[in-house]
């Protein structure tokens, strides 16, 4: 094996650049999955004939099939068939938004589900109308908890962003195999990449720990 | 007040409430006593529509809670019905069930703002009027994990108040604190009792304080009324051998 740092050094620049838009990916990706993934919880929950099935229906079909395969569907079947073209960028974040939002839906579930039952009754004896119990005290309640679970969520999302290579969003891995192919030297670019998810991973699952105990104290 | 006409109550195969009538007067306050399972806190829960009836009608203040009349017939209750209902009545529950995500204050000026459409001031003023009757006044900016469990059924009872209740309900609302927190919980409620006219339907096993301050005593057993009576006459000299051997069980255990 030929290891070569200047060669390292020099990849440096290009891959921090893709490692912004890998982050910015996480970060829109995951903020979709929160909001989203509620929608699909409440919905679920309110058994709206028919919606609440679909729904249903929904999740567990993303959650049994690939994520890259459900690229390839929005990226060349779902754009096409609604006449617009977005970017890659844009299809992974819509992509990873709407995963991430089938499990972020059964983080919410489970909140909800954890919230005793006592807080209803008290709710229902105190004839506070349906939205307020809802906003003032179910989710105040549930969403502190499942916190750390939605974090590790978008740790997940943030290892998984290189498979948008598929559509050629150029996150900080795809930038790595960019600059191997040019050179025919791919395990510097590679390695490097490899360090900057750790650095970036590490501390974060370590900074969800800590909010898992902090939540544990509830 | 409060009526009862033929009421049962199942839960599965398990009849929890036999064709029951009973009545409540206005501004009475009545305790009801029993072996547990023997459908108390289904009455509450009911009165409260946390639980419906299979069969017969409850009226609350001269109205059908559980049915409405539409030509001739009775129907269930709408949701909505239901909703108006519930205003004139309040439930403290053995648990508090305070809201751990507001302080005290806001537990009790909730439901007056949000359902009954008072002002922030308002609602704070009444707020703060209460936490003073229940001997809390220094806590109103405290959470209700910073409280006992006695204290916490205090705001409890100020935030039920709030609603201003023709009926209140109460469920075994000292069972779930220590003992030496029970006597300032039963003071605050006797304190209630003796000066507002409000109709009270209490289920406890504190006998004492059943006897100090109810105007009937309904003893229960297999959700039938085993014996209705004045406490005095309840407590000292009962008709039936079922109320005998509940008041000596319960008793000898305290």
């Amino acid at each position: 094996m030929n290891w070569n740092w200047d060669y390292f050094w020099e990849s440096v620049p290009l891959l921090l650049e893709g490692l912004l838009v890998t982050l910015e990916l996480t970060v829109l990706g995951s903020l979709l999955a929160y909001v989203l993934g509620l929608v699909f919880a409440l919905v679920r929950r309110a058994r709206i004939p028919v919606l609440s099935q679909v729904v249903y229906l929904f999740i567990e079909v993303v959650r049994s099939t690939p994520l890259l395969i459900q690229v390839f569907i929005v990226f060349y079947l779902l754009w096409p068939a609604l006449g617009i073209r977005p970017s890659a960028f844009v299809t992974g974040v819509f992509a990873l938004g709407v995963h991430y939002a089938t499990y972020t839906a059964e983080v919410y579930r489970a909140g909800i589900e954890a919230v005793p039952k006592g807080q209803w009754e008290a709710a229902t004896a105190l004839s506070l109308p349906r939205a307020r119990v809802w906003t003032g005290i179910v989710l105040p309640q549930a969403v502190p908890r499942v916190v750390p679970a939605l974090g590790n969520y978008m740790i997940s999302m943030f290892k998984e962003t290189p498979l948008l290579l598929s559509i050629g969003v150029l996150d900080v891995l795809n930038r790595a195999k960019e600059q191997g192919a040019e050179t025919f030297q791919v395990i510097e670019p590679y390695t490097l990449a490899g360090i900057l998810f750790l650095l970036i991973s590490y501390p974060s699952s370590i900074l969800v720990r800590k909010l898992e105990r902090r939540v544990g104290q509830l | 007040m409060i009526r009862f006409e033929g009421v049962v109550k199942k839960f599965g195969d398990h009849v929890v409430l036999r064709e029951l009538d009973f009545t409540v007067q206005p501004g009475e306050f009545v305790t009801l006593i029993g072996p547990s399972g023997s459908g108390k806190t289904t009455i509450l829960r009911l009165l409260m529509t946390l639980e419906q009836v299979n069969a017969g009608r409850i009226y609350v203040g001269g109205e059908c809670l559980s049915h409405v009349e539409k030509s001739g017939k009775w129907a269930p209750a709408s949701e909505k019905h239901q909703r108006r209902m519930r205003k004139r009545i309040g439930m403290v529950f053995q648990q508090f069930n305070l809201f751990p995500n507001m302080k005290v204050l806001q537990n009790i000026t909730e439901a007056p703002i949000r359902a009954l459409g008072l002002s922030r001031e308002e609602a704070e003023q009444r707020g703060r009027e209460l936490l003073d009757m229940v001997g809390l006044g220094e806590k109103a900016d405290a959470h209700p994990s910073q409280l006992s469990g006695g204290q916490q059924q205090r705001v409890a009872i100020a935030r039920a108040l709030a609603m201003r209740p023709e009926v209140l309900l109460l469920d075994e609302v000292t069972s779930a604190l220590d003992p030496e927190l029970v006597a300032g919980v039963l003071r605050v409620l006797k304190e209630i009792a003796s000066t507002t006219d409000i109709t009270f339907l209490c289920v406890t096993h504190e006998m004492q304080f059943a006897r100090d301050v109810s105007d009937r005593v309904m003893m229960f057993d297999q959700g039938q009324v085993v014996e209705d009576a004045h406490p005095e006459k309840l407590f000292t000299d009962p008709d039936h051998q079922r109320t005998r051997e509940f008041l000596k069980a319960v008793l000898d255990r305290g």
